[in-house]
Formats: C-alpha cells, sequence, structure tokens
C-alpha cells in the first residue's frame, strides 16, 4: 500500500466524474478526532475540479505529509474532540501545539484556506480569521447557540461583500448542523470587519431580506445575523453552514416543490444546486 | 493517590444559553432567578505539580478568552444562594476531562500517569428561593446518583473558597483471581446462585443476576462433574453471558406448542426468508441475513447495504441519555462489525415511553426508595442521548418516532438501528465474508475495559426489579469510537490488515472473542493483558464487561505490525489479547494460571432445550356506542393534538440529518414542515439510487389482535418506502419483539400470532426478513407510595423496521401537497374497523376488531404506486397511518402550506370514515393534465375525493363536516411540544 494513495476514494467510490478536467493545485482536507465531513467535501471540491488529499493530523505532525505540498486548507465539519472545552478548541489546540509554524508558512504564501462549521470554529481558536495585521489572536468567537442545543436546517445566507469566494453567488441554501454557532466578537472587531468588508456571509430570509436576528432565520443568535467571515487579507474563509452537503438540487430542502413548478412550467431539472458556486469560486481563483 | 489537585473554574463572560436555560428550569415550575452554569476542570497529578504560571497557561487553552475567563484554585465569583457541583462518579466515563487531559498533555509534551488525571464537573450557581424540598427535586432534574456524585453549598458555607476540589478515582480491590465455584448445592440454593449471582468468597455479597435457571445450572454442573473438576467463577460467568436469552434468543428458538417443534424464529421468520429468496431465485436481493451482527442487502452492482435495530431499555430505564447513547453507539458497531467492517451511514430511532405530562410515583425499593424516573426525564434523556451519539459520529439520523403510553412508564422501549454501506467486492475479496483463522492474533482495539455495564447481558433478559446492578450503566463516548470507526473502516480494511472482526456488545469479550473462535475452531486468551480502565478488577469482571467503543479482530501474524502501527498513528488503542486456534476449545489465562477450559461446543451448544406451551387469550373489548357527531371541527384538533399524532419536530431538528452529504427526502418535509414517516437518502456519492428507510409499529392493537398487529406494522413500514417511489423487489424488512413477562402462556400465544403475521405479511409482499432481535422481559415491578407491590409490562410491542432502495431519487416524491388546483386521490378501500385506532382511544375505547389487510389487493396497489411515481405522475403521497384519512388530509395540507377541499361518500359514517387506520391506503395529489393516465394506472380503487385550494380544510359529506383555517390546524399540530 502506498502511503501517498488516499484510501478515501474507496468509501466514496470514485464514481463523481469533476465536470472539467481537474487543476492542478490540490487540497488538504484534514481529518481525525472526531472531524467527520471530510469525504463530502472532498466530493464537493472534485465535482468543481480539485483534487485533494484528506490527512489525518497525526500523519502531518508525524511528518508523512506537509503542508507545503497543498494550496488550499480546509478544516471540514465534523465535531472534533467531541467539542468539549469548547467546539474546535481542542483540535486548535492540537495544531497550534504541533504544527504552528508550518501553518504560518502556509499562509505566508499564496494559498487559500476554507472552515466550514467545527472547521469555522477551529479557524477561530487559531485566530486565522479575522487575522487583523495577521495577528492571530482570538478576536472573534462562535458562542453556544441562543437556543442550547445543536439544530440542523436548511437556512439561506447572502454574501455580505465581494470577495473571492463569493462571485457569482446571489445566495445559498444549505445546512447548518451545529451547537456553538453564535458569532459573537466586541463592537469594536465588528466595525472592522464592517469597514474592510470581511464580513462573507449573513443569515438570511428565503427572500434574501435580512434574517435581523429571527430564529429560526439567524438559527443561533449570531450577531448582525453573521454566518461566516474572511480574514483581512482575504485568503481565510471560515462559515458555519454547510454547502458541501447540498450540492445537487436533489439535496435541498424543498426540492421536490421547486421540481414540480419546474416541470409544469416546461423547465428542464438542474443537476446541481447553487452551493457549487462557492466551490468552483476556489477553482477558479487558481485557475 | 494524587496529592496535587488544582481546580480550573470556566464561566461565560455574557451566557447566551442563560436565558433559555433559566426560562427552561422555571417552566418545570422551580423558582430559579438566575441559573450559571460554570465548567471545571479538576487537574489530580502525583509525580509532577502544574506551577501557578502552567496552571494559567492551560486555563488559556481551555478556553476562548472573547467570550470565557477561568479562575485557578479560585471561587467563581457570582451572586447567588445555591452551589450545585455535579460531577462523575469515580469510573464513569468523563469524556470532557479526558479531551482537557489531552490538550495538557499535548502543551506539555508529556503524558499523565495512571493515577493521574483531569476530570470535568459543572458548577451551577442558583438563585432563588428554594425551599429544601424543591432544592432536592431541582437537584434530581440535573444529576443521576447512578452516575453522578453531587455536592451542595449554601452561599455562607461556599464562603471565599468555594467548593471543594475531588479527584474520583477508582478504588478497587476485586480479588486479582480465579474463584472455583460449588454447583453441589441443593436445588434451592442453585436457583438462589441463578438469580442473584455468585457469592464473593470473602464478602459473600453476591455478584449480580447470571440469569441462569435450574435447568441450565444442571448442565453445567453435569459437565464439570464428567471432566472431574468445579467450575471456576470466570466459567460460569461466561456461560450465563453465551447462553443469556440476550444472546441465544431462547424463547424464539424453544419448541413451542405440538406445531412448531422448530420453534417461533426458524418457522416463522427464517422460513419466510428463505422462501422469498426461493422463489425469487437470481432476483434474490439478499446478501447477509440473521448470520452476521447486521443484514444485508443489494444497494447496486458495486456496493451492499446493511441494517440493523437494536433495543437498549433497562440500561435507558436507569440512566436515559448513557443509556440511549450506549445503544446507538453499540448499533453503529454492528455495522462496524459487519463483514469486514462496513461504513456506518444512517441512524434511526425509535422511543416508547410515558406521557411526559405525567409524573408516576412508583418507587423500585419498598419504603419510597429508588423511585423511577419520571417520564420526562426519560424521554428528554432518550433523545438527547442518541443525538449525541450520531452528531459526535458524524452518521446521519434522519428517520425515527415516539409512541407514548401509559404502560411504558416502568420501562421504556429504546430502539435505535443504523444502516451501512460497503463496497461488495475489493482487491478480488467479498468483504461480508469474514473468518478468523488459527494462528490469527486476538486483538482488541478501542476504548479499555472498566466495570461499565457488567452483567448487562443478564440483566436485560431479566424484569427490572429493585436488584437491578448500577453497574448495569454504560456512557458511551462516541469520539474514541469515531476513531476506531474511521481506522478500521476507512483504512485497516482496504489495506486488508485483519481477517475477521466482532464488536463487544452484549457479553463483551466473553462473547465477542466466543463468538469468532468457531470461525477457527478455538482460542486462547491471555486476560491479564486486556488494557484496564483502573486496576483492580477481578478476572471474571475484564471478561465480560460491557465497557463500549472496542471491537475485537483477527488479525493475521504477518499483518500484526502494519496494523498495530496504523492504529498508533490514529490514536487508537490496540492490545494483542491471545490468539485462535482450532482445538476447538476456549482457553483463559490469567497471569500464567489456565481459568477457563470449556469445550466450544458446551459453550455454544450446551444450552438445555425448552419446550414452550401457549395459552390463547379470550378477552373482549367494547366497542363504543356513540353517535357521530354533526361536525368534526373540534375533534379534528384534539386529535392533531394528540401525542401519538403531533409534532416532534424538535427532535428532528436535534439530529444532524444532512450530514455526509446525502439528504434527500429528510425528517421534515414541506414548506409547512411537517414530520414524515419514510426517509429518502444517497449513500454512495455520484449514484442515481438512494436508501429509503421507514418504521411502524402497533402496540395497541396487540391486546385485541397481535396477528393483525404485525400485518400492520409490516404494511406500515413497507408501505411508508412505496409513497416515495420505492418498488417492493428491493424491499427488506427488520423485526424487532420487545415483549413482556415472556414466561406467561398467554404472552406466548400473543407472540405466537404476531410470528405468524409476520410469516405471512412478509411472505405476502415477498419481503424477506433479514435481522431481527428481540427482548422478551420489558416488566417493571417495584411500589407505589403505600407499600403496594406494582407491576407494569409494556404493551407487547412490535416494530417493524424497512429498507429499500430508490432506483432515481430524482423521481421521489414527498408528503406536501404541492400546487393550487391539484387533484386528491384516495387509494385502497376503507373499512370500518376501528379497534386500536387512535380515534377509539380519544373517545376512551379500545375496540374488538383491529383493520385488517387484503394482501393481494395491496400488493397489487403497491406496484401500480411505483409505476406511477416512475412515471412521474405523483405530486404527493402519504400513507395514511395513525389517525386515518382526515389527519392525512391535514398533514398533507400543512405540509405543503395550501388549503384542500374534500368530499367523502353520503353512505359512510364520516367520523369513522375519516379516522379508520384502515392498512394498504395511500392520499395522493396530481397535477390534473395527469388525469387521465393515472385514473388508467389505478382504476377504480383510486377515488378522487377533491381538490388542493385555498388557505382552509374543508371536509364535506352528506353536509358540511369541518371547515377549518390552515393556520388553526397548523397550531394544533405544532403546539403540543413546543417548549420542548
Amino acid at each position: 500500500m502506498n502511503a501517498e494513495h488516499d484510501s478515501s476514494d474507496r468509501i466514496t467510490g470514485t464514481s463523481i466524474n469533476p465536470v472539467h478536467n481537474l487543476i492542478r493545485e490540490k487540497a488538504i482536507i484534514m481529518s481525525g478526532y472526531g472531524i467527520n465531513s471530510e469525504m463530502e467535501t472532498r466530493d464537493a471540491l472534485l465535482r468543481a475540479g480539485m483534487d485533494s488529499d484528506i490527512v489525518h493530523i497525526n500523519d502531518l505532525i508525524a511528518g508523512r505529509k506537509h503542508l507545503s505540498s497543498y494550496r488550499l486548507l480546509v478544516f471540514p465539519g465534523g465535531f472534533s474532540y467531541g467539542d468539549d472545552t469548547g467546539a474546535g478548541n481542542a483540535y486548535a489546540n492540537r495544531i497550534r501545539n504541533n504544527l504552528w509554524k508550518e501553518l504560518k508558512d502556509f499562509l505566508a504564501r499564496d494559498n487559500l484556506v476554507l472552515g466550514i462549521c467545527n472547521g469555522f470554529q477551529v479557524l477561530v481558536n487559531l485566530g486565522i480569521v479575522p487575522a487583523f495585521e495577521k495577528n492571530y489572536a482570538r478576536d472573534v468567537a462562535l458562542m453556544p447557540n441562543r437556543k442550547g442545543v445543536l439544530e440542523c436546517r436548511f437556512v439561506t445566507i447572502k454574501p455580505a461583500a465581494d470577495s473571492l469566494w463569493t462571485r457569482d453567488i446571489t445566495s445559498l441554501s444549505c445546512p447548518v448542523a451545529h451547537g456553538e454557532g453564535n458569532f459573537s466578537c466586541s463592537d469594536e472587531i465588528l466595525k472592522r470587519l464592517r469597514e474592510e468588508n470581511m464580513v462573507a456571509f449573513t443569515y438570511c430570509r428565503e427572500d434574501l431580506s435580512p434574517a435581523a436576528g429571527e430564529y429560526p432565520y439567524n438559527p443561533n443568535g449570531s450577531r448582525e445575523d453573521i454566518a461566516g467571515i474572511i480574514s483581512q487579507d482575504g485568503k481565510v474563509l471560515g462559515l458555519m453552514p454547510h454547502p458541501e452537503r447540498a450540492v445537487e438540487f436533489v439535496n435541498l430542502y424543498n426540492w421536490p416543490k421547486q421540481k414540480e413548478l419546474l416541470k409544469r412550467a416546461g423547465k428542464p431539472l438542474p443537476d446541481e444546486s447553487m452551493n457549487m458556486q462557492l466551490f468552483r469560486n476556489i477553482v477558479r481563483h487558481f485557475r | 493517590m494524587a496529592s496535587n489537585i488544582h481546580r480550573i473554574e470556566v464561566r461565560y463572560l455574557s451566557d447566551p444559553r442563560e436565558k433559555t436555560r433559566t426560562g427552561r428550569i422555571r417552566s418545570l415550575g422551580f423558582p430559579v432567578d438566575v441559573l450559571h452554569l460554570i465548567d471545571v476542570y479538576t487537574i489530580a497529578t502525583t509525580e509532577r505539580d502544574f506551577s501557578k504560571d502552567e496552571l494559567l497557561d492551560i486555563g488559556g487553552q481551555l478556553i476562548n478568552p472573547v467570550i470565557q475567563e477561568f479562575t485557578v484554585d479560585q471561587a467563581t465569583e457570582a451572586t447567588f444562594d445555591y452551589a450545585i457541583e455535579i460531577g462523575f462518579l469515580p469510573g464513569v466515563t468523563d469524556n470532557a476531562g479526558r479531551t482537557a487531559q489531552q490538550t495538557i498533555e499535548d502543551y506539555f509534551g508529556f503524558l499523565l500517569s495512571d493515577n493521574e488525571a483531569v476530570f470535568s464537573s459543572r458548577l451551577y450557581l442558583v438563585s432563588g428561593a428554594f425551599s429544601e424540598s424543591a432544592l432536592h427535586e431541582f437537584i434530581a432534574t440535573l444529576a443521576n446518583p447512578l452516575i453522578n456524585r453531587v455536592h451542595v453549598k449554601s452561599r455562607t458555607e461556599y464562603g471565599d473558597c468555594g467548593m471543594d476540589p475531588v479527584a474520583p478515582f477508582v478504588s478497587l480491590h476485586e480479588r486479582p483471581m480465579a474463584d472455583i465455584v460449588d454447583l453441589d448445592i441443593d436445588d434451592h440454593d442453585l436457583v438462589r446462585l441463578g438469580k442473584e449471582g455468585i457469592p464473593d468468597p470473602v464478602t459473600k455479597e453476591r455478584r449480580g443476576p447470571l440469569a441462569l435457571d435450574l435447568s441450565q445450572l444442571h448442565a453445567i454442573r453435569d459437565y464439570f462433574r464428567s471432566h472431574g473438576r468445579k467450575p471456576t467463577d470466570i466459567e460460569i460467568e461466561s456461560l450465563a453471558q453465551t447462553w443469556s436469552e440476550h444472546c441465544k434468543h431462547t424463547i424464539f428458538a424453544s419448541a413451542m406448542d405440538d406445531d412448531l417443534p422448530d420453534g417461533l424464529y426458524k418457522t416463522c421468520i427464517q422460513a419466510a426468508t428463505n422462501a422469498i429468496r426461493k422463489e425469487r431465485g437470481s432476483d434474490d436481493n439478499c446478501i447477509a441475513v440473521f448470520t452476521d451482527n447486521s443484514g444485508a442487502i443489494v444497494f447496486d452492482e458495486n456496493y451492499l447495504v446493511t441494517h440493523k435495530v437494536e433495543t437498549h431499555n433497562s440500561p435507558s430505564a436507569l440512566d436515559p441519555f448513557g443509556g440511549a447513547l450506549t445503544g446507538i453507539v453499540g448499533v453503529n458497531r454492528d455495522t462496524i462489525g459487519f463483514g469486514l467492517g462496513a461504513k456506518p451511514c444512517i441512524n434511526v430511532y425509535g422511543y416508547c415511553t410515558g406521557d411526559p405530562k405525567t409524573s408516576p410515583s412508583l418507587y423500585r425499593s419498598k419504603n419510597r426508595k429508588n423511585p423511577i424516573l419520571p417520564p420526562r426525564r426519560i424521554f428528554e434523556g432518550v433523545i438527547h442521548g442518541v443525538g449525541v451519539g450520531g452528531n459526535c459520529s458524524g452518521i446521519p439520523t434522519p428517520q425515527g418516532w415516539c409512541y407514548f403510553h401509559d404502560r411504558y412508564i416502568g420501562k421504556p422501549l429504546v430502539f435505535a438501528g443504523t444502516v451501512g454501506v460497503m463496497p461488495r467486492l475489493f482487491a478480488g475479496k467479498m468483504l461480508h465474508e469474514k473468518c478468523a483463522r488459527s494462528g490469527d492474533y486476538i486483538v482488541m482495539v478501542g476504548g479499555r475495559v472498566g466495570k461499565d455495564g457488567i452483567h448487562g447481558a443478564t440483566f436485560s433478559s431479566e424484569a427490572l426489579d429493585p436488584a437491578s446492578p448500577v453497574t448495569a450503566v454504560q456512557i458511551g463516548d462516541p469520539i474514541t469510537q469515531k476513531k476506531m470507526s474511521d481506522a478500521i473502516v476507512k483504512e485497516a480494511r482496504d489495506e486488508d490488515l485483519y481477517s475477521s472482526i466482532t464488536d463487544n456488545g452484549a457479553g463483551g469479550l466473553s462473547c465477542s472473542v466466543a463468538e469468532m473462535a468457531r470461525e477457527c475452531n478455538g482460542c486462547h486468551v491471555l486476560l491479564d493483558r486486556v488494557p484496564l480502565k483502573y486496576p483492580g478488577m477481578a478476572p471474571w469482571e475484564i471478561w465480560i464487561s460491557e465497557s463500549q467503543e472496542r471491537m475485537t479482530l483477527a488479525v493475521p501474524c504477518e499483518k500484526l505490525d502494519e496494523f498495530l502501527e496504523l492504529m498508533s498513528r490514529r490514536d487508537v488503542e490496540a492490545t494483542v489479547i491471545g490468539d485462535f486456534t482450532n482445538n476447538g476449545r476456549c482457553v483463559v489465562e490469567f497471569h500464567g494460571e489456565v481459568i477457563m477450559n470449556v469445550t466450544l461446543d458446551f459453550l455454544h451448544n450446551g444450552l438445555p432445550k425448552k419446550h414452550l406451551f401457549t395459552s390463547r387469550v379470550c378477552v373482549t373489548y367494547p366497542n363504543p356506542e356513540i353517535s357521530c357527531p354533526d361536525r368534526l371541527d373540534d375533534i379534528l384538533i384534539e386529535m392533531l393534538a394528540r401525542k401519538n399524532i403531533c409534532s416532534k419536530e424538535f427532535i428532528s431538528i436535534q439530529y444532524d440529518h444532512t450530514v455526509q452529504g446525502g439528504h434527500v427526502l429528510g425528517p421534515v418535509q414541506g414548506r409547512g414542515r411537517v414530520q414524515a414517516d419514510a426517509t429518502l437518502t444517497k449513500v454512495v456519492p455520484g449514484s442515481q439510487k438512494g436508501v429509503g428507510l421507514s418504521q411502524a409499529l402497533f402496540p395497541e392493537y396487540t391486546e385485541i389482535d397481535p396477528y393483525r398487529m404485525a400485518i400492520a406494522g409490516i404494511d406500515t413500514a413497507i408501505r411508508g418506502l412505496v409513497a416515495m417511489g420505492i418498488g417492493l423487489e428491493t424491499i427488506a424488512l427488520l423485526d424487532n419483539f420487545c415483549w413482556c413477562s415472556s414466561d406467561d402462556p398467554e404472552r406466548l400465544w400473543q407472540l405466537k400470532q404476531a410470528a405468524f403475521g409476520c410469516y405471512d405479511g412478509a411472505t405476502a409482499f415477498m419481503t424477506p426478513f433479514i435481522s431481527g432481535k428481540d427482548s422478551m422481559f420489558n416488566d417493571f415491578s417495584g411500589y407505589d407510595n403505600e407499600n403496594n407491590p406494582v407491576t407494569i409490562s409494556v404493551p407487547p410491542t412490535l416494530l417493524i423496521s424497512s429498507i429499500g432502495i430508490h432506483r432515481d431519487v430524482t423521481k421521489a416524491v414527498s408528503i406536501d401537497a404541492k400546487c393550487e388546483g391539484d387533484l386528491i386521490y384516495l387509494i385502497g378501500p376503507t373499512g370500518d374497523a376501528l379497534g386500536g385506532s387512535e380515534y377509539y382511544s380519544h373517545l376512551g375505547f379500545r375496540g374488538n376488531t383491529v383493520p385488517g389487510l387484503n394482501p393481494d389487493q395491496a400488493r397489487k396497489r403497491y406496484d401500480r404506486m411505483t409505476s406511477a411515481i416512475e412515471k412521474e405522475l405523483v405530486a404527493s403521497a402519504y400513507p395514511i397511518n395513525r389517525g386515518g384519512l382526515l389527519i392525512a388530509c391535514a398533514k398533507v395540507s400543512i405540509a405543503g402550506d395550501i388549503g384542500m377541499e374534500v368530499f367523502i361518500p353520503d353512505d359512510v359514517r364520516p367520523d369513522y370514515y375519516l379516522f379508520a387506520e384502515t392498512p394498504g391506503r395511500f392520499l395522493v395529489t396530481i397535477n390534473p393534465d395527469n388525469r387521465s393516465v393515472f385514473e388508467e394506472i389505478f382504476g377504480n380503487d383510486a377515488r378522487c375525493i377533491g381538490q388542493v385550494r385555498g388557505r382552509r380544510l374543508r371536509v364535506e359529506g352528506e353536509s358540511l363536516l369541518l371547515d377549518l383555517p390552515l393556520s388553526e390546524i397548523a397550531d394544533a399540530y405544532r403546539e403540543p411540544f413546543r417548549g420542548y
């Protein structure tokens, strides 16, 4: 068995045919200690045209794999360390205590980092978002949801500022599934996030009007409906909702109704959902 | 023990949950003003103390400073009246403590030793005018005395010093050796030995139930007599585990009456599957049935899917959270332990509990000692347990149900199931086949062994009584299991590093190793090699402990190094504990001494055969004699709010049902969000196919007609899948019998009738059983307030679970009405039997005739339904079930957020017609353009009963029966569990 070969494709099957030829740049998707969305994240990237390796954090620490071989680093969703000591915190500690230099080098180059859900919680605890002046301080937090329990439901989010991540996106419709996604920060930090166009996505209603804090459109009580932010240099995106979990039309919450309406209007059914655009934007950045 | 103890207390600067939490506790009737929650980490070391600066560093690692602060060895300051600290009892799994410990070890770069640890606890600082009794009741809602330790201080006692540091290390003094047990005692003493356990040679205390009856003990005595020696305690404990009802299913295996010499399982369940497979011939979709940890069917040419549903009833009665969590992570291991390891891809659940609004006064012991947990506590605990299990493991939990009945107050039923997916062939190997070979190492992988769940298998075979052992409680650790699961099914399996695998569930190593030993005909175990959570356990305890998160594998010699190295890299503990042999014996050594040596033949086949007799139940329950009301508006509102009909959406959204990215038809459907009885999930990315799941049960029918109860369950579970567009030819079934008092001939008669129903139902639809499980003694015996003995038995409950493969999920149909002007059809005839229905129950009656089904007609109807959906003629489809046609109309309407006008025939009694639960029926809406093609398919089996229209639900018969705004029925449907 070649250690360089990734065993994950055997579980998911290799039946997904990427629509384009794969770009040369590769993604590394972190796994281990209870991360669980690595496979669907890999599938979404593959569909968009980017290949990736799923790498256990211990293999990075042991030097069996190197961040420097990759251009995109993804912290996928999951329940690393069972959310004990704060969601994402223990995994962030493991990185900071073992891989900090390698990570800083990675961030210094022309690379991208994506954190989804538990991955966003890891980014926040590492301080690589918002990373003003690359200070890598913990300036924002994802607190427990206002309702105090994990909640899984589809939400609508829309871009709040232009960035490489949000190009051609009007809105995304995808699930949240977290117990700690309640975005929090000081007034001062919030002001900077706004002024420097670092709020990537906000929760909204289906008609794209602001959720204005109202449950369930804003599912967790996040300040100013913030669902995701980018780093000051724009190269790191963290968001709570899971676009990778609803990449096909039939993954959307109310697709059967939409299908009936499309069919009766004589229109064809889309194969993919709008959520794929986020992953296409990543590929476009490298292309 | 630890000489250096430090406390780090973590609090939120402003706790976002505080309002919800305080409000919730107030809604339970407690006079709480404010409730602060503080996370406490107690660090206990012996070899090396941490300096003040180091402790500050540690604190910094355990918080996010934007929202939290911490103190080191200093009491948290706040305004409050009482401080209540709740931690775990020694030896109880403490996941947060372990994570904190790993973080600390990682930070400093060294490992704590065995007698050092970090413990987590929670400190509640409460303000409010509590009476002493109210305070005790309040604490009872926070802590479970079986697993938690509680320390309470008033504000004055708390003072400036706060709570006392406590390090709950386990201190055991079991005899580290096996004892000889004398079975040459009189029968009376033997019976006592079977019921209460082996007496400890020193303390004389009994070790807990063996659940061996006299004939079984005689068989054991005779076996050892013939070998010229007395047995050891571990040998008897091991036999008790292997022969338990839980493991051997003696009631289903024994001869019954004169007509079933081969017993119920072989005659009814297995025979149905065999007959179906034979008739299907080359179209047989079964891959592995009844032989492995799960059953498996074909998904497509490349993949198979597995399914298994387990129950975890007795532990959930004692510790609902831990019991249910253990249940779900346990059945996940039945997936990982299928063949060479399938990947868990869908979890399902089902809960039978008492009405959460009631709080019966019942006790396990006399003099109001050991009260049972109130139904709400059980209900919320089991919901939380299954949620944590699935969510933390990254397995979606889309499908499930709740059923309430006051006969579940003494013992709830907790069903947990898992579907797995696996390539059929990999590197030339059929992955569903496995075989331990003589010479392979026995390797235990995953968590360590503690006293958890000792006597779990024998305990669940006995009714819950005052002597129920506390060590039967386990708490799972889903992250440890997730690490193990990923390392096995995502890596080791495909690198071909082991030749067989099975789960450590009931009976622990004693069952898993002995079971695998059958594959090669022998095993030799070195029990002292087993890694323990804490020292001082007796060998018999190590052998039968049900500590969670463990699998047993057979690893060939030449693969061992590679296997151990991989596990080590994944931070998964793996230990060689012996080897497989071929000498026909199960041999266990402990520190060089053989303490168990029995033949596998006796271990597995020595169980004396039984012959059971049944006795027909003859009861009649009167039908109600009430006339039909003129209008049904109020009754519909009341029926929608009935607990077994209304929305329990709060459960569906607590469970991640979208992870793994396969969501197609979820637990809640339509704009109006109604819970569906069947769900559809993609499990192989890129495939057009999906896995449909449904479940059904009719406990209310059993006392009236157990045969029809079984038929109704099978039909309803199947119909849920058909309504989404799944063809009968892909569907398979699972049975879970949760019976009561199964030594009572009348209960056995009901069981036999239900089993006959299973045979007839399965063969009629050609849907084979692929897996099943039974739990035969769901009885509670205890006392009421006045010390009167009370026995409460669950209604005999049969859960039928169905699994089927959707050929093209883009054609799947959801339950919600879609468009204004669509036509509404009732498909299938409506009968006049309402026995056991929600309507009769609402009126306070049981009734005497349970609705029946013509399976031949139903089968044709289902085939037509599949074909109509395949042709995309159907806009919505709902399998009519509890509450009948009217409830179906209401739910389809609420889900679609659109009204309906319905017309029913003149010549029927409206309330009976609208509320009858006749199986075999669908409520369908279609685009009017499809009318003629649709009617051509169904003929007069489909009756157009109205149109989707407006914002009201309106039903007319001879006169107007009902006219309600949609918002009102939606509120009635959603209201009962608001606030949960």
